[in-house]
């Protein structure tokens, strides 16, 4: 593979600094993992997010005693917080997804610094979000009865059901995204198991490497597989957020039922993937010094993408506004109105303020190259995402078809308790992550560089 | 350790074992328990147990032991059975058999007023009252009340023993205290005797208070109840005697209610519901149609059916009523157009037209209404009068002062209280907790431990009407001698067994009281054909009371009250925990009052303008001060309530009545002196400013254009028959992408509900509730948008805020033939029948709400937490087995009463026939008062529901939708009087 380096003047720098050999980049990302101190700053890290994680043990564990009512779901809105962090988590993971899979086929070197954190990311949030389906079930010890499987009563789920579809669709996706994680990772822990010093740490990534032994063969194969899991996770990019979309699109509720949600999910989820992974990645760039290997360029990139996903996601927003009223039926047009101007239009508002408006400094390559000011702008995004979904799950179902039944939706406190519970969950897997295993792709690292063109004469 | 401490071991346990075999095997583990430290060897944990570690031999011996021990531990709980003997169920009782239930007719009298019913008993516990299909004051009707009094019988917060000063006291320990008490009393002539009780119409104890009284011709006996003087009252005053009026409404073409909910509640309201509904229902443009005004000083939901509706301040509406008479003596109707226009129908209609006075209407009014009633010659035809249901006609205001003055001269040496609770519903100034506290003995015989009973030395637990033998007369006097259905649950004793007491045949059993009365009245040789038959029947045939003529005078203006400046304040009767009674019933409170919707409370009510010159909005609390007292509670904006008026309903913000109703609302008793039961003049309103929470079950009133009630005029439709049905289309037959089509070759159920019949009175819910174990859930989950009833019933408003029209609607599960739960289940757990049901199979349920989210009713309701009662015991006798008791976690909705579905297809199918039209009919249908709900099967088009489907004002709810609901409407036709144009009143 040819070194990046592209003469064209919309890049900003390279995709490695200068001065990087074979042997600093292995020793530097490496490094971090088995001969980095660990700091007082990641042990209190990791404690603030395992205490975040207790939120997720009393919420559930109430959850489990007591039942659904703890939430503030009723009727008419039956789902609520459970919903919309799922659909929020199952987005987030999507960057992951793209950026190994889909960067990988259209040969986009710049993914390298990047992927194996984004698909550690990915593989945490769909962990996140496959909780929520189950917890928010009426009988959670029951929620099994969505597999297909066989059964002495010959029972099987109800096909036409899109949160069936949810089932394959999420498992599928978690199980592609692990396989695909692992496979990425066992050069690199190949690579750690032969830099350990201690022999508990030479066996216990020897075991993880599985045999791995740089041989031509090996590494013959393991592009293969890539490429094959790549092409395998490629439609998953887009059949994932579809599928979920589909929980609303199929259903009759206006503000629910429209055909735009598919693609809009898609954007959506990139969107706020992207989004995540720049408000991760540029403390953990600024923390563990990796400014040269994660550089301004990716950065610049990441939020070109960012930002257009966000063009494509207003686009949403205004079609979906525009039908309401176009099409002319009562509802809809009701439930648009409703939305900007009912008793949750401050959400809505907050929701077109974060994903709308904010993005749009990312048109200046000025601050698309401020590491602060990105930070920023990936939070609120991250935050305008959550309240699409808000908006998209609670102003829908509150007032729907039959005035006399609408009603009103607050979360409690063991809403917000699962939900900061899964960030802490989410954290604490970074924060763990961070510290076990190489949070940047060696080898593909070292394929960046120049040296890993070999100029070999012409045999002859 | 020693042989002492430790007699037991393994092996000496394992030789004992050995031993043993069969039958010997049982007597010697016996034997073995029996033994002097074997409990102690295993009871002992740990602790003692540690020292045998010390040595390798203990510690061996120690584990040995533990698994003696633990195998024994659990053989240990197979103690011997005591000798009992059980009876096989081969002969089985009369006409019991398991898993049928059984019908009993007996009465439940509210007020001394029989409600008729029919009571289903499941091996011999009652647990569904219906209306009783053959009373004239029923006709299979029952309405919310009613319905509920099943809970009420089984409600475990009800006085379960008999108390002296607290402590549990047997029935002979209190007899013999009364008796002495009673000696006492001989030689005085029972001087210092006093029983109070609620209105008598009991017949059988009438005769007992005649033998009492002339035992102790000393003794007095005095009735009370807060509510409900204004009718006979003001018959007295009118006629000069204390007579009954029964209305016939379905002859009336013209109908003016001065504040009257004649629908809602009230002596023969399920009867006048029916009626009422006979003459307004339209189901084709060829019909006629009765004309409503309805004058009112609070919005009721019989003032929601009128074609006029005028707010009016409480203290107007006499001058108004006043002014009615003597226009329609034909000295002119004034300037009024609502006058005129009101005086003009009723004079078109004369004879065949009926002016109906409120409960809670001073007897000016009532005497006024039946001269008017008269001078429109309606008296004899569409009103007819009798002798008083009452044994006794008395002033009971008078009543109850006189007892307090009684009690405060200190003559009262035997206080005996049967029912009632007057500490809480009497007048302030008569301080009645302190006033009976004068009395030396005080004894209550009362169904709770409340307020009254606080201040008594004697409770004697009252048995419910269910359990006990009585008599009561329905609204026209008919007599229904009343069966126990159960033993009493806690014991109690009848007010018949109570004053039983007094002549000195303590241990005389109800059934025997009764029998004995009613041998004395029908003296025929027949007595014991004629009783069996009227207690079969649960009626006396022909009892009722023979109409007589009267003639009314018109009576002279009272002094008009206080001219006070402020706010006038209303008081009513809450619908359904009446004037308290019924308080400690969970089904009553969380049913939402028709208009107000509200649960669990009452509420300051104020109209929108007064609410604005206030400065308040619902849910502030504001202090209502009135001659000195004063209440606190929240304020909820009323929509066509009156300006610068209050309404306040009593019955709630009782203290002690149990769980459900302790601290339910505000006690509004206070406000209420004798001086102005009615209505007061001069409340001030003080906001606090503070916020209460109201539970209400609907926030949204305005239909927002979508018509999900439709309306017409009885003109529009003669106009134009299709006016209704013209105002949406609906989607064509297989607009679906599935491929299966149903087909229903058998029976397609289906149900038409007329939404012109409908009143609002939540019979329906109750019914249901009852019939389908559908669980309570307090105040805290009706405010998180959580009730469970299965059927709903809507209520929109019309019009300007402050004189809106109000429309109802009843919903439940509409069991769409393309239902938008079903393909949205991801477990099948809700499926569609070959019969059309929609299904919701509750043990494949996993909750995910998908469902109730997808349904554009929203009349899936779910177990958010585990509502069910699983814990009281008395609770669980009232569940209908042949319904599923739903846990936590699963979806429930509206069935059609499945359960009566499959009865009777099982019947037709054993008798190898189809099911028959009217065969089967849902809870809610069952009991609608006004008839204003038809099932059946879609397949017979002679069926009731098919033919009611024909109709040109059927509808589909929401049909647009393309889901083909099973259950469609009929539209709320309405006959307004062209004079009087909408919106513009004079």
């Amino acid at each position: 593979m040819q070194p990046v380096e592209l003469p064209d003047k919309i890049h900003v720098g390279p995709v490695i600094d200068q001065g990087h050999s074979l042997a600093s980049v292995s020793d530097k990302v490496a490094g971090i993992v088995l001969k980095r101190k660990v700091t007082l700053g990641w042990v209190f890290g990791l404690l603030l997010s395992f205490a975040i994680l207790q939120n997720l043990m009393a919420g559930a564990t109430w959850l489990i005693i007591k039942g659904v009512g703890v939430w503030g779901i009723n009727i008419p809105v039956g789902w609520g917080f459970a919903i919309i962090n799922f659909v929020w988590w199952i987005g987030i993971g999507h960057a992951g997804t793209l950026i190994s899979a889909i960067l990988l086929l259209l040969n986009q070197s710049w993914r390298n610094a990047i992927n194996r954190f984004a698909e550690a990311m990915t593989l945490f949030a769909v962990m996140c979000a496959g909780m929520f389906p189950v917890l928010h079930t009426g009988r959670p010890w029951l929620a099994y009865w969505l597999l297909p499987y066989p059964n002495t009563m010959a029972l099987w789920p109800q096909f036409r059901s899109p949160l069936l579809w949810d089932v394959f669709a999420v498992t599928t996706y978690l199980t592609i995204s692990a396989v695909f994680w692992y496979v990425g990772l066992i050069p690199d822990l190949a690579t750690l198991r032969d830099t350990a010093k201690t022999p508990g740490l030479r066996r216990t990534y020897g075991l993880l490497a599985m045999g791995w032994r740089n041989s031509a063969r090996h590494w013959q194969r393991y592009e293969k597989a890539s490429l094959l899991l790549a092409g395998l996770a490629t439609p998953l990019v887009v059949s994932v957020h579809t599928v979920v979309s589909f929980d609303f699109a199929v259903s009759i509720i206006p503000g629910w039922h429209t055909t735009i949600f598919p693609p809009y999910f898609v954007a959506g989820a990139i969107y706020s993937g992207f989004a995540m992974v720049l408000t991760l990645m540029i403390p953990v760039r600024r923390f563990y010094g990796l400014d040269d290997i994660i550089t301004l360029r990716h950065l610049n990139n990441m939020a070109k993408v960012t930002l257009a996903t966000a063009l494509i996601v207003a686009y949403g927003y205004t079609m979906e506004a525009f039908f309401g009223y176009f099409s002319a039926d009562t509802y809809e047009k009701f439930m648009i109105w409703n939305r900007m101007t009912g008793p949750y239009a401050v959400f809505y508002w907050c929701l077109i303020l974060c994903n709308i408006i904010t993005p749009q400094f990312l048109w200046s390559k000025k601050i698309r190259t401020s590491p602060g000011i990105l930070w920023i702008i990936s939070i609120i995004v991250n935050i305008g995402m959550w309240l699409e979904r808000f908006v998209i799950v609670v102003t829908s179902l509150h007032r729907d078809f039959l005035p006399s039944s609408w009603g009103m939706y607050w979360p409690t406190v063991w809403d917000w308790a699962v939900y900061t519970g899964t960030l802490g969950m989410f954290m604490t897997l970074i924060f763990l992550f961070v510290r076990v295993l190489p949070m940047i792709t060696i080898f593909e690292l070292r394929m960046l560089l120049p040296d890993a063109t070999v100029k070999e004469p012409v045999a002859q | 350790m020693s042989e002492q401490s430790n007699p037991l071991n393994l092996e000496v346990i394992q030789k004992q074992l050995e031993k043993a075999k069969g039958p010997t095997y049982w007597r010697s583990l016996d034997e073995l328990l029996a033994k002097d430290g074997f409990q102690d060897y295993l009871h002992r944990e740990f602790p003692r147990q540690a020292g045998e570690w010390l040595d390798d031999d203990g510690r061996r011996n120690f584990l040995k032991i533990m698994g003696a021990s633990l195998a024994l531990a659990g053989l240990s709980a197979c103690t011997k059975q005591p000798t009992e003997y059980i009876m096989p169920y081969v002969v089985e009782p009369e006409k019991a058999v398991a898993g049928k239930p059984l019908f009993y007719a007996t009465a439940f009298p509210v007020s001394g007023i029989a409600n008729p019913v029919l009571v289903e008993t499941h091996e011999f516990r009652p647990t569904k009252v219906e209306g009783n299909p053959e009373h004239p004051a029923s006709l299979g009707a029952a309405d919310a009340v009613t319905q509920a009094s099943v809970l009420g019988l089984y409600d475990p917060d009800r006085l379960q023993t008999i108390n002296y000063l607290g402590e549990v006291r047997s029935y002979p320990s209190f007899l013999s205290s009364f008796l002495a008490a009673l000696d006492k009393q001989k030689a005085k002539n029972g001087a210092g005797i006093r029983i109070l009780t609620e209105t008598v119409t009991s017949p059988t104890l009438f005769a007992q208070f005649q033998d009492v009284l002339k035992l102790y011709p000393g003794a007095k006996w005095y009735q009370w109840e807060p509510t409900g003087h204004g009718r006979s009252a003001g018959a007295q005053l009118a006629f000069g005697q204390p007579l009954n009026a029964i209305y016939k409404f379905d002859q009336a073409d013209v109908v003016l209610a001065i504040d009257s909910n004649f629908l809602g509640c009230g002596p023969g309201s399920v009867r006048y519901s029916r009626d009422f509904a006979a003459k307004r229902t339209v189901r084709d443009s060829a019909a006629g149609q009765n004309r409503f005004y309805s004058v009112e000083s609070t919005p009721s939901s019989t003032g929601s059916k009128a074609d006029h509706r005028q707010a009016m301040k409480p203290s107007e509406i006499a001058a108004f009523v006043r002014s009615l008479a003597s226009a329609v003596s034909g000295s002119g109707a004034g300037t009024s157009k609502f006058l005129q226009a009101v005086v003009k129908d009723l004079q078109a209609a004369r004879g065949k037209s009926i002016v109906i006075a409120g409960d809670d209407q001073s007897p000016e009014v009532h005497a006024l209404v039946h001269y008017i009633n008269q001078v429109l010659d309606n008296n004899g035809k569409t009103v007819l009068f009798t002798a008083p249901l009452e044994q006794k006609p008395a002033d009971q205001w008078a009543d109850i002062h006189a007892l307090a003055q009684d009690l405060n001269s200190g003559q009262v040496d035997l206080l005996l209280i049967l029912g009632g609770n007057p500490v809480y519903t009497a007048p302030p100034e008569l301080n009645m907790r302190g006033a009976i506290q004068m009395a030396k003995l005080r004894v209550r015989l009362g169904l709770y431990d409340d307020e009254t009973s606080e201040v008594c030395q004697w409770l004697v637990p009252e048995t419910h009407t269910f359990e006990q033998w009585g008599d009561a007369p329905a609204y026209d006097g008919t007599i229904s001698i009343m069966q126990p259905l159960i033993a009493p649950l806690y014991g109690g004793k009848s007010s018949y067994e109570m004053l039983a007491a007094f002549t000195e045949t303590p241990d005389k059993s109800g059934y025997q009281i009764v029998r004995d009365y009613w041998s004395t009245e029908h003296t025929g040789a027949d007595y014991d054909m004629w009783w069996k038959r009227s207690i079969h029947d649960g009626f006396v045939k022909d009892s009722a009371l023979p109409a007589v003529t009267a003639v009314a005078k018109l009576t002279a203006p009272q002094p008009s009250a206080s001219s006070a400046s402020g706010y006038e304040v209303s008081f009513h009767s809450d619908p359904y925990v009446l004037d308290g009674r019924y308080a400690n019933n969970a089904w009553l409170q969380e049913l939402p009052r028709p208009v107000t919707r509200l649960t669990w409370d009452n509420a300051v009510i104020l109209s929108p303008k007064t609410a604005a010159d206030l400065k308040v909005e619902s849910e502030d609390r504001v202090e209502v001060a009135l001659h000195g007292n004063s209440v606190q509670g929240a304020v909820w904006i009323l929509p066509g309530h009156p300006n610068d008026s209050i309404g306040l309903s009593l019955g709630f913000g009782r203290r002690r009545c149990g769980r459900a109703g302790n601290g339910a609302g505000f006690d509004v008793y206070p406000l209420r002196s004798a001086t102005s039961p009615y209505f007061a003049k001069g409340a001030k309103v003080t906001p606090l400013g503070e916020k209460f929470r109201l539970a209400a079950t609907q926030h949204h009133f305005s239909m927002e254009g979508r018509d999900p009630v439709r309306t017409g005029t009885l003109d529009e439709l003669k106009k134009d028959p299709f006016v209704i049905q013209k105002e949406s289309e609906t989607a064509p037959k297989g607009l679906t992408i599935y491929p299966q089509e149903w087909q229903y070759k058998g029976y397609a159920w289906g149900m038409a509900v007329d939404l012109t019949s409908c009143n609002g009175c939540n019979a329906c819910v109750v019914a249901c509730q009852a019939e389908n174990n559908i669980a309570v859930v307090g105040k805290e989950q009706v405010l998180n948008g959580r009730e469970m009833h299965w059927i709903r019933i809507d209520r929109y408003y019309k019009g300007s805020e402050h004189d809106p029209e109000m429309f109802f609607q009843p919903v439940a599960c509409v069991h769409c033939e393309n239902a938008p739960c079903e393909v949205v289940c991801p477990v099948a757990a809700t499926e569609h029948d070959q019969e059309g049901l929609n299904n919701m199979v509750y043990n494949r349920c996993v909750g995910t709400r998908y469902c109730s989210n997808n349904c554009p009713y929203k009349v899936r309701r779910f177990n958010f937490l585990l509502f069910t009662d699983w814990e009281t015991e008395s609770l669980k006798l009232q569940r209908n087995p042949d319904v599923t008791v739903r846990s936590r976690g699963v979806m429930e909705k509206c069935t059609y009463c499945i359960q009566r579905i499959n009865y009777a297809k099982i019947t037709a199918e054993k008798e190898d026939r189809r099911v028959k039209d009217g065969e089967i009919v849902p809870a809610c249908a069952a009991t609608c008062p006004s008839q204003a709900i038809a099932f059946g099967d879609l397949n017979d088009p002679t069926s009731t529901v098919s033919k009611w489907k024909t109709a040109k004002t059927n509808y589909s709810l929401l049909g647009e939708l393309n889901t083909r609901p099973r259950t469609t409407y009929l539209a709320d036709i309405r006959n307004p009087n062209p004079e009087l144009s909408t919106g513009e009143e004079s």
